[in-house]
């Protein structure tokens, strides 16, 4: 499996998820920098958490209008598997990728702590290597991490089997409705979730319940 | 040469400086000041740059070891961890702005400790803080901790920089003077460090970074003078920072530092401009020139005066080698930052500055450095505290353990650590929380582990003993996790200089830290000085912070304070006096401030600390906590809180527990170990002259001792959680969804 991870000019957990893709597939992932127009050939693009532009509007406004975000929307129409973390779940719906958009905290502050996760669906492209119902940990490290669309989209999200991360009952970190944490695109190649998967692959720093998660994708793109 | 204005003797007392400097000034010069050169002098002679009335005493502190690659005197220390590598790591104070702008002031305090550390070549890897609020019910406390917190937040979380660990005290002597002081840590290759001094003439000299405002005009100022009435209107002094650009000026500096082109370089701290050509062209020993009109400016009609004393944040000075221009150039465009060369070093010695083709500033460098004031303030050493301390020996100790451990001093700090991102750059092995935060040198084994200390109301009591405590404290964290102790830098904060009561704290407290650095083989490789922290005369306990680093070789062979399996037997390692003087005991229970500080035995100190630091790397142990406020009951509720086990204390201590329980005797540490193993480490003990005694066994859900009742871990954790999060919360916004 060939990957690459995009980064922005304030992209700060790029080294994260480039050691998290190299330790799972046993491949160096292609750091892609935001203004090149074009991506290597690879199966997956990761878009990293950080502040991309500083985010001191809307985040990921700036960076959904970068040079590269035009080939990676491109190329995911035509299939491309695209997995953005936290802040890079904040790009893919500001680049119209994935419905809602993310907000505020609820308590407008930002919060790092693991989160107990439930796996609602395990027939994705990313979640394959975990149970349906199955209880994760993984930690959450955001300001702008309160999930939001309409009551149509979200049942939307929910009746066709999208939302693939929810936050554990009476742990939802920041408000998200529904406690969403992680949704996919209609056609299933795009991940969006607030949590940090990359953050959880080595039993060292506290757990290794983010490793499935690139063990799905390589098991799916290899 | 042309002046803006003349100089009369109110604007030079407005600038801070007394008539004997004036005059001192005329003399360097050979000739009065104009504005511009007046305005340079009254920077780099403050306090908050020269180190006037401290600089005598400093040299006091040992500062060498094998393994120290850099002393103080940089814009950070450097000490050899091994296989080539390098930490890097500086403490610095932000108290004056952060009282009057907590968020902004708090966060340019982490962006101006964050460039000291990579302006040496250094990747920030961890960041740390040491904060002091005034009294909870005090009315600006809460504000202050909600904007500090969020300042610090802000600024290390967009940096991708984890924010670690810390500590925090809440005092009456903080309400007009909060001390906001951050720790940051980097790593480099040992022969890869860069300098700041500007060596040779001829050189190009570039402004990289953000442009130049009217921001923060005589902040060094501000931070050399007391607070009064009117503080708040010194507002416009504070800079405001911009974490996005620091983070491209960090990636551009370190893609520079890849390549051969630089001489020398330093941040733009404090005085702005003048303070990072002075003092770069001073250790170099050479001159410098500056044209102004060539300063990326931000508003237009900047006069030299402004540009000289701004203090905008994100900016760096750096000589380059000629005909590397183009090369930096390139990596600076490529990171969206401004770049100018603005000047060149030379073989005169002075500083000339130019701005719209005419000399505003003549100079000779050695005038703004080695000729600036050291004075030897008149000191009194103040008395050493050491009151009868009574205390009621009836009262049940799990009620006071109770009270105590939901206090605004011992209670949780979730609430502040869960808002600083600690996770990031995944190689955060121990949380916040910890006796040391542990984070990985990346892609190695290893890992340093980090910890910031100090008791200030020891300190009060005896400055001497408390100073020597705040050192051991840090070296006994350090110990604690498993790490060697390697070095530490030292955060002085104190009232005004000027008193000889404050002059004699300091002495005395620069004298502990002495005798506690070289007993325990910790050398000071960096520091700061922050004076004046005084409201309308009130001065704040006297509080020199230590941020102490130390070396894991094996990251697998590390300890935390959690108990992990029932059974375990609990052992106390070190002597028990019962010393109560100073004790949070006393304070929180019986609402006395008294007696003397513990006092610490070095030695004794050392060989625990070996011990137990030993037997961390063996293999042994992986549980220990150290001891430290609140005493032996309260380090044994946090191990069980962390951990979900209890204890069953079955030492007999029911003729005189309050002493034994909530004493602070120093150079102590719990150790939990299979039951099989205990004979032998109180045995081994004995032999190394360590004091091993059994204290109790892991097990069930609450804290028991014989004839003195129990307490649930539940209940505990409930008071341990509770009281933060409560204070605070009247300072939340209600959720809108």
């Amino acid at each position: 499996m060939k990957s690459a991870v995009v980064v922005f000019p304030a992209s700060n957990c790029d080294r994260d998820a480039a050691v998290a893709l190299e330790q799972v597939t046993g491949q160096k992932p292609t750091m892609v920098w935001h203004a090149d127009t074009e991506l290597p050939d690879v199966d997956l693009v990761v878009l990293p958490g950080g502040f991309a532009h500083g985010d001191y509007l809307r985040c990921g406004a700036m960076a959904a209008l970068s040079a590269i975000m035009r080939d990676i929307k491109a190329k995911a129409e035509k299939g491309l598997t695209v997995l953005g973390i936290c802040n890079g779940f904040q790009v893919l719906t500001e680049a119209g990728m994935l419905p809602g958009a993310l907000m505020r905290n609820a308590r407008l502050k930002f919060v790092c702590r693991p989160v107990g996760i439930d796996v609602q669906e395990s027939q994705s492209l990313f979640s394959r290597k975990y149970e349906s119902g199955q209880r994760i940990t993984l930690p959450v490290a955001n300001g702008v991490g309160n999930y939001f669309a309409d009551d149509e989209t979200l049942d939307r999200l929910e009746g066709e089997g999208r939302v693939v991360f929810r936050y554990a009952e009476s742990d939802n970190p920041n408000g998200s409705m529904r406690s969403i944490a992680g949704i996919l695109n209609q056609k299933r190649n795009v991940l969006g979730l607030m949590p940090h998967p990359e953050r959880v692959c080595d039993p060292l720093l506290g757990g290794t319940d983010g490793r499935p998660l690139f063990e799905s994708l390589l098991e799916s793109l290899s | 040469m042309t002046g803006e204005s003349t100089v009369t003797p109110e604007i030079v007392r407005e600038h801070g400086l007394s008539d004997e400097e004036y005059g001192r000034i005329e003399t360097l010069l050979g000739r009065s000041p104009n504005l511009v050169e007046l305005g340079v002098f009254s920077v780099m002679w403050s306090e908050h740059c020269s180190y006037k009335s401290t600089r005598a005493h400093l040299r006091r502190l040992p500062t060498k070891a094998p393994w120290v690659l850099q002393g103080p005197g940089e814009n950070a220390g450097v000490i050899d961890i091994g296989d080539g590598d390098a930490a890097v790591f500086k403490m610095e104070s932000h108290n004056h702005p952060s009282f009057i702008e907590p968020y902004q002031g708090a966060a340019t305090g982490v962006g101006g400790i964050m460039r000291d550390v990579f302006t040496m070549g250094a990747r920030p890897i961890a960041m740390m803080n040491a904060l002091r609020f005034g009294a909870p019910e005090h009315e600006k406390t809460r504000h202050l901790v909600a904007g500090v917190v969020a300042g610090i937040g802000g600024y290390g979380n967009c940096m991708g920089v984890p924010t670690v660990g810390g500590e925090l005290n809440f005092h009456r002597s903080y309400n007009g003077n909060i001390l906001v002081n951050a720790m940051c840590i980097g790593l480099a290759r040992a022969d890869r460090i860069f300098l700041s001094a500007a060596k040779g003439a001829g050189n190009p000299v570039v402004y990289v970074g953000s442009k130049t405002g009217r921001d923060g005009i005589h902040g060094a100022t501000m931070a050399s003078a007391e607070f009064s009435e009117d503080s708040r209107e010194k507002r416009p002094t504070v800079q405001v920072g911009d974490p996005f650009t620091e983070k491209l000026l960090l990636e551009a500096c370190l893609e520079l530092m890849e390549t051969d082109a630089i001489i020398a370089i330093q941040d733009m701290g404090a005085a702005g401009l003048t303070s990072s050509s002075a003092e770069m062209a001073s250790k170099g020993g050479s001159g410098i020139e500056l044209d102004l009109d060539r300063v990326p400016q931000r508003e237009t009609g900047m006069t030299a005066y402004e540009m000289l004393l701004s203090e905008s944040q994100e900016r760096m000075l750096a000589v380059l080698k000629p005909g590397c221009e183009d090369q930096a150039e390139r990596i600076f465009r490529k990171w969206e930052l401004d770049f100018a060369v603005i000047g060149a070093t030379t073989d005169t010695g002075r500083m000339v500055v130019r701005h719209q083709a005419r000399i505003v500033a003549d100079i000779p460098v050695h005038a703004l450095s080695e000729e600036a004031p050291v004075y030897q303030r008149p000191l009194v050493r103040p008395p050493v505290q050491s009151d009868e301390s009574s205390f009621d020996p009836s009262r049940p100790v799990f009620d006071a353990l109770l009270k105590l451990i939901g206090s605004p001093d011992l209670c949780s700090r979730r609430w502040i650590w869960e808002q600083y991102d600690w996770s990031v750059m995944a190689d955060t092995v121990q949380w916040p929380g910890g006796d040391a935060a542990v984070v990985r040198v990346h892609g190695t084994n290893k890992a340093l582990a980090i910890t910031t200390d100090v008791t200030p109301r020891y300190c009060k009591a005896d400055p001497f003993e408390g100073a020597k405590q705040a050192v051991a404290e840090a070296w006994r964290n350090l110990s604690a996790v498993g790490a060697q102790p390697l070095a530490i830098t030292d955060n002085l904060n104190f009232g005004n200089p000027e008193k000889p009561g404050i002059m004699g704290e300091i002495s005395a407290c620069i004298d502990g830290i002495a005798a506690a650095c070289r007993a325990l083989e910790f050398p000071v490789i960096s520091g700061n000085c922050s004076l004046y922290n005084e409201t309308k005369g009130e001065g704040i306990l006297p509080t020199p912070a230590i941020g102490g680093v130390g070396l894991l070789r094996d990251v697998h062979r590390m300890a935390t304070f959690a108990i992990k399996r029932e059974g375990d037997a609990i052992l106390l390692v070190g002597e028990t006096k019962g010393h109560l003087g100073q004790s949070l005991y006393l304070r929180e229970i019986e609402k006395a401030e008294s007696g003397a500080a513990p006092p610490v035995d070095l030695e004794c100190e050392r060989r625990n600390g070996d011990f137990v630091r030993a037997l961390v790397e063996s293999g042994a142990v992986d549980t220990v906590h150290d001891l430290s406020d609140g005493g032996l009951l309260i380090a044994l509720a946090e191990m069980a809180m962390a951990g979900g086990i209890g204890v069953s204390i079955t030492r007999d201590i029911q003729r005189d527990p309050i002493p034994f329980f909530f004493g602070e005797d120093q150079g102590r540490y719990l150790v939990a170990t299979r039951r099989s193993e205990a004979e032998r480490l109180i045995r081994d003990g004995r032999e190394a002259g360590v004091t091993v005694d059994f204290l109790g066994i892991a097990c069930g859900d609450k804290i028991e001792a014989m004839g003195l009742g129990a307490i649930s871990v539940a209940a505990l954790r409930r008071a341990h959680e509770e009281w933060l999060p409560a204070y605070m919360g009247a300072e939340e916004l209600t959720p809108t969804n």
